[in-house]
């Protein structure tokens, strides 16, 4: 089904899009299964409309909008943004959305709101993934306000031109290009604003190996592998080396969000 | 079952091509390009997995010897052991070619800094001397006594290797599969050390 949207400009990298099939098919979404082929085989139990996100918390506008009203609440744009795992690979993918500040100045965040929350839908009967316990459901994430506020920060709702797969965290997730992928919350069904800096899914699951930042940073290793270099999916083969990944993922417009923070400590 | 020699060479055959299976596989997906979005990590996983099954296969030997009465079971073990070692060879080689481009130095940092690889890595350097003295006239150079005493490494390979493959996985909360694992390794471990204790308790009843 497509989902027609202007490519803006600003952030159209020029680099060589990852394969609809490879992007569709290789998916982290725990909901779905552990293995990266499951989502594609078992997302088609997800039923992404009719759908709607409710908006709470420390704002003055509470409310509860649905997927028609999200979809024209701005309007909509092409993206071409890298995405970087956290498991070493990489993608380039055109994503379709606006930022997620429009929709974070529409409710109006009181002197209270410091953090935003995003929680992802947790049906047994639509996620066979939530049967196993590998993490603590719903999967939560989250950011700094100000973090969420950057207008790279993007409310998506398709990508290639046409509505979110299932797989792909349908009908609306975020993509956070500057952070590992798994910071960028799936088939959300809340968002909430907090006080205090929420509980995300991974910190809690292993708070050693993924911290509530998650910017892509190669100075600081996962413990269980180097984070300074990445592979590009579908273009560096077996016999390619690696690539150098770069500091917040390529996006240095970020940095200033970061200024004066040792990244080593809060990573 | 009592198998005679012509059999005998004939299941030998037989076991030896499907246990080349795999690796034929994998070559005939790298030329059809069906390993899927990430190659290295799918040729990375499956020589993993398939070293386990086969350290596994192996491991159940000797109990499956005893338990059946099929005493020329053991008679497929050596090769069974030694494809252990080709699978786990073709895993290592995945990680310093395909992974690493032979960057010895980068290879051992990882080596070094990363627990699960130090196990696996381990696991592996262990496994060399069992495949280079896995012939007769090794067996006859060492003394059968002494031969039995090395082979007997593979009770520490095989909970090492369960170990690399737990922590790999606990990076991303993963249990399931290596978890069963473990059952299984421990279990053939575990029905020799109980038989071991009953013999003794026998053996003991008798000195009385």
């Amino acid at each position: 089904q497509k989902l027609a949207a202007a490519v803006n400009p600003a952030y159209a990298l020029m680099e060589k899009k990852t394969s609809y099939k490879d992007a569709t098919t290789y998916n982290n979404f725990y909901e779905f299964g552990t293995d990266k082929a499951d989502p594609a085989m078992t997302a088609g139990s997800l039923k992404p409309r009719p759908w709607s996100i409710s908006i709470e918390g420390e704002i003055k506008k509470p409310m509860t909008l649905d997927l028609d009203s999200l979809l024209k609440l701005a309007p909509l744009e092409e993206r071409i943004y890298r995405l970087r795992c956290v498991e070493g690979w990489s993608m380039v993918i055109p994503w379709v959305g606006y930022s997620l500040s429009q929709l974070i100045k529409k409710v109006e965040p009181n002197s209270n709101a410091r953090f935003v929350e995003f929680i992802t839908l947790e049906d047994k009967k639509q996620m066979p993934g939530l049967r196993s316990p590998v993490l603590e459901w719903p999967y939560v994430e989250g950011l700094r306000l100000d973090e969420a506020m950057h207008p790279l920060a993007l409310l998506t709702f398709g990508m290639y031109g046409e509505v979110l797969p299932n797989q792909n965290g349908a009908p609306v997730r975020i993509v956070l290009p500057w952070k590992y992928g798994f910071k960028s919350a799936k088939s959300i069904v809340k968002i909430r604003f907090t006080k205090e800096q929420p509980r995300t899914a991974w910190n809690i699951a292993a708070p050693s190996e993924y911290g509530f930042y998650s910017n892509v940073n190669p100075e600081v290793n996962h413990p269980r592998w180097s984070q300074a270099s990445e592979r590009r999916i579908g273009e560096d083969g077996l016999l390619s080396r690696k690539r150098k990944t770069l500091m917040f993922n390529g996006y240095s417009d970020v940095a200033a969000l970061y200024a004066g923070m040792d990244l080593k400590k809060f990573f | 079952m009592n198998v005679t020699n012509q059999q005998l060479a004939r299941i030998k055959w037989i076991l030896f091509a499907l246990a080349l299976l795999p690796f034929l596989r994998l070559v005939a997906y790298t030329y059809l390009d069906k390993l899927g979005a990430n190659p290295v990590e799918f040729i990375t996983r499956n020589t993993g997995d398939w070293t386990l099954y086969f350290l596994c296969i192996t491991l159940a030997m000797t109990p499956l010897r005893k338990l059946l009465q099929w005493h020329w079971i053991i008679r497929m073990r050596r090769m069974l052991g030694l494809y252990v070692f080709f699978y786990a060879f073709l895993h290592f080689m995945t990680f310093l070619w395909f992974d690493h481009f032979f960057e010895f130095e980068e290879m051992w940092t990882d080596v070094l800094k990363r627990p699960f690889i130090t196990v696996g890595f381990s696991a592996f350097v262990l496994l060399i001397p069992l495949a280079l003295t896995s012939s007769n006239g090794m067996i006859k150079r060492l003394g059968g006594k002494r031969w039995q005493l090395l082979h007997r490494l593979v009770y520490v390979i095989a909970p090492l290797a369960v170990l690399h493959y737990f922590w790999m996985k606990a990076g991303k909360h993963d249990f399931a599969q290596p978890l069963l694992f473990a059952v299984i390794v421990f279990s053939l471990l575990g029905i020799r050390v109980f038989w071991r204790w009953r013999a003794h308790l026998t053996h003991n009843a008798k000195a009385f």
